[in-house]
């Protein structure tokens, strides 16, 4: 009975395309410009409102879906990114789209192993002590790991935020560490504030790109960098195939089974197809004023890393 | 009908209208609710529900994604047999809904003891369930046999009160047993064969000696329990349901 009913709905589809479209301008007049959602073409209000819901359905299931996804494998580039990073004890970084805290919870080991290592060193400096003296001075540092090193996590998603929250507290990451609730296109910061600005998977679902980028550009000291990880474009023709293979055969079903929910992965899958390849953002980056752009990829592209400096 | 196949395939990024992808998801998309999808997929998909319904029971979500990816055997059975039959090819038409915002829980309660209608309310008020509980189907590439499916899932409640099963683990595993010979879906034919993994011993020895040997005389002598329109016949007494359908009366 479907199929009999398939050619005339495609036909009524078709004309009410081309309506849909006018009244699309209509609407875009009001809620925004046209953009995409996944692969659906929506109003940028439309699309904002479909990804918070994305979000804050995945939010319990995010670090789970993560790992069986990626077989583990986005903890190895989280690390690559803060070894990129580098940060010394008594950075400020913020990080954007920063949900259930990977990257901050990384800073935080980073600069207190950095600090662990700087304080070994003093400590071997110091042959003629006394016990007393060494253990005062080891406890006196020892409160300071941290140093003044601080994070900021901001998130637009409350559900994400506070999965990051519990991770926190179960984990014991307290010092150091805040939570805000913003939207990248339009930081609640003032400028000229933080050292490092990351976002790790997070610009893919932002829906204006550019604001963002000028958002990240404002709220940097001079002298900061920011620092993208996100999924980009495979150059290598059976990379891709396969790649494109397991993102829409595999990767909606493991949300089904694990999250029982399939449009959300579904939605992820294709918003990766939509980004812009590397040399896109790359671009993009460079024209809101940042300098010395550069991008690593990670596994031949699935993943790129992007770096820009405010000078 | 049956869907096309689904995967929806990468576009280029620059110019592709809104109407051609909507007009190809409305090709797909047979019913509300419908994830058109590939044969691996569905392949996965059923893997992945059986492990995960064996590994977290409390996944029923998990149940209804196995029962709709396996049953491409049993469902058009089932169909053809509510074709052959008056009642159930009345349904087949009607496409009656059991959900509470279509049943008179009021008039239904208000029925004579031992009455389908107030055994029924008696049930679902006993086990504090509803009827819109049930998942609405997925993964069913056929509009038609969705609805089977639907129907399935719907009657299931009626099965309990013809049965005169709880909705505690026990009960559920007879009652799968039941509609495991009546409808053959693997989802049920598995329900019933890993159902009984959660129970004790007592209960086991109870399942095997008495209950299952009792559902399976049942299953094998009731017409199909898919082509009594329930909702017709909320004023009929359960026993006398009970010996139209061939269901012999609970031990």
């Amino acid at each position: 009975a479907a199929a009999g009913l398939c050619p005339c709905r495609a036909l009524l589809a078709r004309r009410g395309g081309a309506l849909r479209a006018l009244c699309g301008s209509v609407r875009g007049l009001a809620a925004g410009q046209e953009t995409h959602f996944g692969f659906q073409t929506v109003t940028e209000a439309e699309r904002r409102e479909k990804i918070y819901q994305v979000f804050e359905s995945v939010a319990k299931k995010y670090d789970v879906m993560n790992d069986s996804m990626t077989l583990g494998i986005h903890r190895v580039w989280k690390d690559i990114l803060m070894h990129k990073m580098n940060p010394s004890p008594g950075t400020l970084l913020l990080d954007v789209a920063g949900g259930t805290g990977d990257i901050a919870f990384r800073f935080i080991n980073y600069v207190r192993s950095v600090r662990e290592h700087q304080l070994q060193r003093k400590l071997k400096h110091h042959q003629n002590l006394s016990w007393q003296e060494i253990s005062e001075s080891y406890q006196e540092d020892k409160f300071k790991l941290l140093g003044d090193s601080r994070v900021v996590v901001c998130d637009i998603n409350k559900e994400m935020l506070k999965v990051g929250k519990q991770k926190a507290q179960h984990l014991g990451y307290s010092e150091g560490l805040s939570w805000v609730l913003g939207d990248a296109e339009e930081l609640p910061f003032d400028d000229d504030k933080f050292d490092v600005y990351t976002i790790a998977f997070g610009i893919r679902n932002v829906t204006r790109i550019d604001l963002a980028l000028q958002e990240a550009y404002r709220v940097l000291k001079p002298g900061g960098r920011f620092l993208c990880l996100e999924f980009s474009h495979v150059s290598n023709p059976l990379l891709s195939r396969l790649y494109d293979l397991y993102s829409f055969q595999v990767i909606p079903v493991l949300g089904e089974i694990i999250a029982g929910d399939w449009k959300s992965y579904q939605y992820l899958v294709e918003s990766i197809r939509r980004f812009p390849p590397q040399e896109e953002l790359k671009a993009m980056i460079e024209d809101t004023g940042f300098l010395k752009v550069d991008y690593q990829n990670l596994n031949s592209g699935i993943v790129a890393i992007h770096s820009g400096f405010k000078l | 009908g049956r869907a096309c196949l689904s995967h929806t395939e990468p576009r280029a990024r620059d110019g592709r209208s809104g109407e051609e992808e909507e007009e190809e998801e409305g090709c797909y998309q047979l019913y509300p609710g419908h994830i058109p999808t590939s044969p691996l997929q569905k392949a996965l998909l059923a893997a992945g529900s059986a492990f995960m319904a064996l590994y977290d029971p409390y996944r029923h979500d998990m149940v209804a994604v196995f029962g709709e990816t396996t049953g491409c055997l049993a469902l058009p059975n089932l169909r053809d047999k509510m074709k052959h039959h008056p009642e159930g090819y009345r349904i087949l038409q009607e496409r009656p809904r059991i959900r509470l915002s279509t049943l008179d829980m009021a008039r239904l309660r208000g029925l004579p003891d031992g009455s389908l209608g107030r055994e029924y309310v008696r049930f679902l008020e006993d086990n504090k369930v509803s009827p819109d509980t049930r998942m609405p189907p997925k993964f069913v590439d056929d509009e038609e046999l969705a609805y089977v499916i639907q129907r399935y899932r719907e009657v299931h409640d009626m099965m309990h009160t013809l049965l005169g099963m709880p909705t505690n683990m026990l009960g559920e595993v007879v009652v799968k047993w039941f509609e495991a010979i009546q409808t053959g879906l693997p989802m049920c034919v598995l329900g019933a064969a890993f159902g009984p993994v959660h129970l004790s011993a007592r209960k086991l020895q109870v399942l095997a000696t008495e209950l299952v040997p009792w559902a399976i005389r049942s299953g094998r002598n009731a017409s199909c329990i898919l082509n009594v329109y329930y909702e017709q016949r909320w004023e009929q007494s359960v026993e006398s349901l009970r010996e139209e359908i061939g269901i012999f009366p609970p031990p």
